[in-house]
């Protein structure tokens, strides 16, 4: 998502004068474009994330919207009261772009991966978590966030193109949608391509993807499909703790929508201590593919 | 003499509240002092050391941005007057701050803003020396001087006490001028509580904006003008109780008639 990111910086920064980019001395291969041409705008912090993030409340405050880039646990850990205190109590139109949250970094190990930055990150007040699944999702992700103007966080992993045409501009977007559903399957983030892959010849099955945390929009096509189905089953790289399938227990406490059947597959740590490619880790948690036909054919 | 008038409104006003962090408002009240005297009225003074709010407040009440009956708040629920200084609702608190370490940064940010925005303003941020040991003091310092943000004057509240000791038997003079020099600031040292001196030392900043970020490192006493509270780090946690307080307000006679 990386690429696309970046030329829609390139857009954004063409049409508004006032935003700054910061990032923590990365952006290798991906933001050259924009540190040459907007170069006035465009900052290298350094490596050092709890200024990186102080400053850009400061330029906030003066009037310059800012995007703070890091790779996703250096962005939201590190900076986790700078976050809280500069930004979101003010209300500040600071996003904290973190890039390979979840397993995204694979290989590189657990000091990359960001497996709890949406439970940090989503309680704070003003924040809203973007989380796109596909590569298509980042563009309508940061309209949102430039338009909404407050304190935003936005995950970037490996995203795959949309399967088919999908209403793109949907909180939670319809990716299957089925006449008979037993099932409702609701993912976040690219880990939905497993689900897609999964459902593959299924037809009783729907699927939904969930772009925000907190939970900004419930639509009457979730919400039928689970009135329908009473039968939820959650898939985020994401510890359990925090992250979607707890919001949207409220959330269906709340609607009153009445579950024969619950059940959330998360990121589940580093259960065999060993390490591997996001697949790898997806694998060890119970969020490939497998798992989840495995799940299907019992359930 | 506003040295002597805003130092007993500030006993009264903890005195009043029975509350500490007395030491640490009157290490810096002249430092705010001057400040404010030589600040334009769009420019901001970032009150990164936020357990001095008292100091601030009594501030923004003789400026007349907290009027008198607010003041009398302080400390008590439902009030805007919080310990440390609170989000949102006065034009010089534009920050939240007292949690150390987070007020350099953020006027760092605001200085970038106006090398931006080519506006000439100036933004202060004052710190106390504890507070230098936080980390991210020295990844703004670096910032500020990279970045040339000579529109950014850091003021240092050094008073040589800090939480639970003194700066030197805890991690040393952190805000030692030599640190600050090599980093490449335009480093002054100052008397912190003589008036004149500061005011020459901000107008010096102002002048000689060449390039380089400014600190000057205001040497001060902690409770400074109470004789029994200077140099005392109880004086930084104590609330004052009736005896004590009368004997604060002679001693301010005593130093500030003298």
């Amino acid at each position: 998502m990386r690429k696309e990111f970046a030329a829609k910086i390139g857009q954004l920064f063409e049409s508004d004068d006032k935003l700054v980019f910061l990032t923590g001395d990365l952006g290798y291969n991906a933001l050259e474009e924009i540190q040459s041409k907007y170069s006035d705008r465009f900052i290298n912090a350094g490596v050092a994330e709890q200024n990186m993030v102080g400053l850009a409340s400061g330029l906030a405050y003066e009037g310059h919207p800012s995007f703070v880039y890091s790779i996703a646990p250096f962005a939201v850990y590190r900076t986790l009261e700078q976050i809280r205190l500069d930004v979101c109590i003010h209300n500040h139109a600071v996003c904290i772009v973190g890039n390979g949250g979840g397993y995204g970094y694979g290989i590189m190990g657990a000091t990359h991966h960001a497996n709890e930055d949406l439970a940090c990150l989503s309680p704070l007040p003003n924040m809203v978590c973007w989380v796109p699944a596909f590569s298509e999702d980042v563009e309508y992700c940061l309209d949102q966030i430039v338009t909404r103007k407050g304190p935003a966080y936005l995950r970037l992993g490996l995203g795959v193109s949309y399967p088919q045409p999908v209403k793109i501009g949907l909180i939670n977007q319809v990716i299957k949608s089925t006449k008979k559903p037993r099932l409702t399957i609701i993912t976040q983030g690219p880990v939905v391509k497993n689900a897609i892959k999964a459902l593959e010849g299924v037809e009783d099955v729907d699927l939904f993807s969930m772009l925000t945390l907190p939970i900004l929009d419930f639509t009457p096509e979730l919400k039928n499909s689970i009135e329908s189905t009473q039968n939820v089953l959650v898939i985020e790289e994401h510890t359990e703790r925090g992250g979607l399938a707890e919001h949207l227990l409220m959330r269906l406490t709340r609607e009153k929508l009445r579950l024969n059947q619950f059940e959330a597959f998360n990121a589940k740590g580093y259960p065999s201590k060993t390490y591997g490619s996001q697949d790898f880790h997806w694998k060890e948690s119970g969020l490939d593919v497998e798992s989840i036909q495995n799940y299907l054919a019992n359930n | 003499m506003k040295q002597l008038e805003l130092r007993r409104k500030l006993l009264k006003l903890y005195f009043d509240a029975k509350c500490g962090h007395i030491a640490c408002s009157l290490s810096c009240l002249d430092l705010l002092i001057a400040l404010f005297g030589q600040k334009k009225e769009d420019e901001r003074v970032i009150l990164s050391k936020g357990h001095a709010a008292g100091a601030l407040y009594v501030m923004l009440n003789h400026i007349g941005e907290i009027s008198d009956n607010m003041l009398t708040t302080f400390y008590q629920n439902g009030t805007k007057l919080s310990a440390h200084p609170s989000a949102n609702s006065f034009t010089n608190i534009p920050f939240a701050l007292g949690s150390l370490g987070h007020g350099f940064p953020i006027a760092s940010g605001m200085a970038k803003a106006k090398k931006i925005n080519r506006d000439s303003d100036f933004v202060y941020v004052l710190m106390s020396d504890g507070e230098t040991n936080e980390g991210t003091t020295w990844e703004a310092a670096h910032f500020a001087v990279a970045n040339r943000l000579d529109n950014l004057i850091v003021i240092i509240d050094r008073n040589r006490l800090q939480g639970f000791g003194g700066t030197d038997s805890v991690l040393g003079d952190t805000a030692a001028a030599e640190k600050w020099q090599a980093i490449g600031f335009n480093v002054q040292e100052v008397d912190g509580h003589d008036l004149k001196a500061l005011e020459k030392s901000i107008q010096r900043c102002k002048q000689e904006n060449l390039g380089s970020p400014h600190v000057i490192i205001a040497n001060t006493i902690k409770g400074k003008g109470v004789d029994y509270m200077e140099n005392k780090m109880e004086w930084h946690y104590l609330p004052m109780n009736e005896e004590q307080y009368e004997n604060a307000m002679l001693s301010l006679e005593k130093v500030y008639y003298a």
